[in-house]
């Protein structure tokens, strides 16, 4: 197990390096002067050229890449140009409530899909199973701003059950938060609900043409203990590594779902980053979101190699 | 795994199919697959959900029954009915005008990024899978960073850069796409290259460039073909996903994205401005899904078992 974790932190260094330099381009792919476009309602030169000497964009740009990385490898990841605030706090500040989001929605998704993905192989090819397929292409297709809206309409518009927006935190209010954060995390949980659904199933239908499988049952066991007993612990097996490939989704999903329901978690701090032009902390949020994404896909890799010891050995 | 990873933000099916379909002529292949593409059950329906969509976007002009930028502020949140089929705007304009326009953009979107990332992946998978050594590494390292990035965030980011607008987002959508292209390049020609065919060419002394463009692509091309259809739909969604955020087509033109996103302050007095686009999208997204498992299906002859 030592080995497999040296080995993957090794395989991250150069994309870690690669990701950090794709940052540093991305201020300097604008069209154009990015102080002007930063700076588009302040015609004032002099606030433009200290914006320029404080970003070093009046430095070569190898210089401004050392310096831009000297800081990096300080723990300093900029400021943002608007709230004068270093990006470490603007997202400290915003982490809890996409946790939370990110928390509850995958709770959710293995909630519905669980149920749902051991019905339809069991029963596969009768109306259980169609509905259970019908579901899943539903979500998987379904735009989740589309979702978001759809669920404000109905239980916030129409029947007004629960919040259409804004956030309360759950660890000072339980239940006013919790109901801030229902139907965020349903727009955001049916979505990964829907692809869990499609994996279960099928490497449920799998496990099950297995011969260890036709033992059990000659044995006489029940087809539920069948299941439970030796099909669904070797089906969930892809289910943990499609849960892994989903975070990345799961990060883009929040974006939009706290930008509909106005959480401020860190989505959404990304999109008005991006919207203010505020680029310093554009490339701030977004390497953090990166650097988060790769650690936790190595948190997976690891817990799949835990999981399944022939991944181990390799 | 049909399009197994979610798209309402840009994430791809993973690597759909894994090695390289077996290689009867392509030509006699064709038809057979067109028959099994055929006869998959919901695959007429995506076919014709495609074709519907294509037909609207390229006669826009003239099927639309209104100009989709006349703003008429005398007839504002009207109700569907018989003038304005999905109602009107909150400035009068007519939705059923400016969904079929916004399937312009949709298509555009889906069809060119897709493109850009098959041509820019397809070189990249070649060009790593051929050359080998450092350029591999490069280049697959390269790709393993564009994936480092959560897709939706990549594109929002790039976007952002590339200034609002259709561009910007077809081709912050096409840098998104291209690592699984190129991955999927590779692993086709370095099995591909390993074929006893492969060899025989080389021993009769065929030049380099004939191997890639006689052998090694013919053969590669049933996976890219699959992956790229089943991307058009992630792409379109990505696309409403992006212009929904405000990236995208600007004001007044009409995108689906953007019209579900203005239509989202008045979803209590008139509900279709943002149903007549959210319907467009779901419809033409679930239809693409169906062409896309249905060539799935019928190119890789494994799951056709």
């Amino acid at each position: 197990m030592g080995r497999l974790v040296l080995r993957r932190l090794l395989a991250t260094v150069p994309v870690l390096l690669l990701v950090t330099a794709g940052v540093f381009t991305l201020i300097h792919l604008t069209p154009g002067d990015p102080i002007d476009v930063m700076m588009s309602e302040s015609a004032d030169a002099t606030v433009k050229e200290n914006l320029r000497r404080e970003l070093g964009m009046d430095q070569p740009i190898y210089i401004q890449y050392a310096a831009w990385m000297g800081r990096l490898l300080r723990g300093d990841l900029g400021h943002s140009i608007r709230n004068r605030e270093p990006v470490i706090e603007n997202v400290g500040k915003r982490i809890r409530p996409s946790l939370q989001l990110a928390g509850l929605a995958m709770a959710i998704s293995l909630i519905i899909a669980t149920p749902i993905g051991i019905l339809s192989a069991a029963r596969r090819n009768t109306y259980v199973d169609r509905v259970g397929t019908s579901f899943a292409l539903f979500g998987i297709c379904m735009p989740n701003f589309l979702l978001a809206l759809l669920l404000i309409f109905f239980f916030g518009v129409k029947l007004r059950w629960l919040p259409i927006s804004g956030y309360t935190d759950p660890l000072e209010e339980p239940w006013l938060g919790l109901r801030s954060l229902v139907l965020p995390a349903i727009t955001l949980g049916l979505a990964l609900a829907a692809v869990v659904t499609r994996t279960l199933r099928s490497s449920m239908l799998e496990a099950l043409s297995e011969d260890y499988v036709r033992t059990a049952r000659a044995k006489g066991l029940s087809e539920w203990r069948v299941i439970r007993g030796h099909v669904l612990k070797n089906a969930l097996i892809p289910v943990v590594t499609v849960l892994g490939l989903q975070l990345g989704t799961l990060i883009g999903g929040a974006v939009i779902t706290e930008y509909v329901f106005a959480l401020p978690g860190v989505g959404r701090l990304v999109v008005d980053a991006v919207f203010a032009r505020d680029y310093p902390l554009v490339q701030g949020v977004v390497l953090l979101i990166a650097v988060g994404f790769i650690v936790s896909n190595l948190l997976v890799d690891l817990l799949y190699g835990w999981i399944d010891p022939r991944i181990r050995y390799r | 795994m049909a399009g197994s990873i979610r798209g309402s933000d840009i994430a791809e099916p993973a690597a759909v199919v894994a090695g390289p379909v077996a290689a009867p002529p392509v030509s006699a292949r064709r038809w057979a697959v067109l028959r099994h593409a055929a006869r998959t059950r919901l695959a007429p329906l995506g076919v014709v959900v495609m074709l519907a969509a294509l037909v609207v976007a390229v006669l826009a002009p003239i099927v639309s029954p209104h100009d989709p930028l006349k703003q008429d502020l005398g007839n504002v949140l009207a109700k569907p009915g018989r003038a304005h089929l999905l109602g009107t705007d909150n400035v009068g304009r007519d939705v059923l005008s400016r969904v079929i326009w916004g399937t312009r953009v949709s298509l555009v979107a889906g069809l060119g990024s897709v493109a850009i990332a098959v041509v820019a992946g397809g070189l990249l998978g070649l060009l790593a899978g051929y050359a080998g050594g450092q350029a591999d590494g490069l280049v697959m390292r390269l790709m393993d960073a564009v994936l480092s990035f959560p897709p939706l965030v990549l594109a929002l980011a790039l976007g952002a850069v590339l200034g609002a607008g259709l561009t910007g987002v077809v081709i912050a959508l096409g840098v998104v796409y291209t690592p699984t292209f190129a991955r999927l390049m590779r692993g086709q020609v370095l099995t591909i290259t390993a074929r006893e065919y492969v060899e025989a060419a080389r021993a009769l002394g065929a030049p380099g460039w004939r191997i890639a463009w006689h052998h090694v692509l013919p053969n590669a091309i049933a996976p890219i073909v699959i992956q790229a259809s089943l991307s058009v739909a992630f792409a379109i969604l990505a696309e409403a996903s992006l212009s929904f955020l405000g990236l995208g087509i600007q004001p007044p033109g009409a995108s689906w994205g953007s019209m579900i996103n203005a239509g989202r302050g008045y979803l209590q007095q008139a509900p279709w401005i943002v149903f007549g686009p959210g319907a467009a999208l779901f419809i033409t997204v679930v239809g693409l899904n169906f062409v896309g498992d249905a060539v799935r299906d019928a190119l890789d002859p494994r799951l056709r078992a």
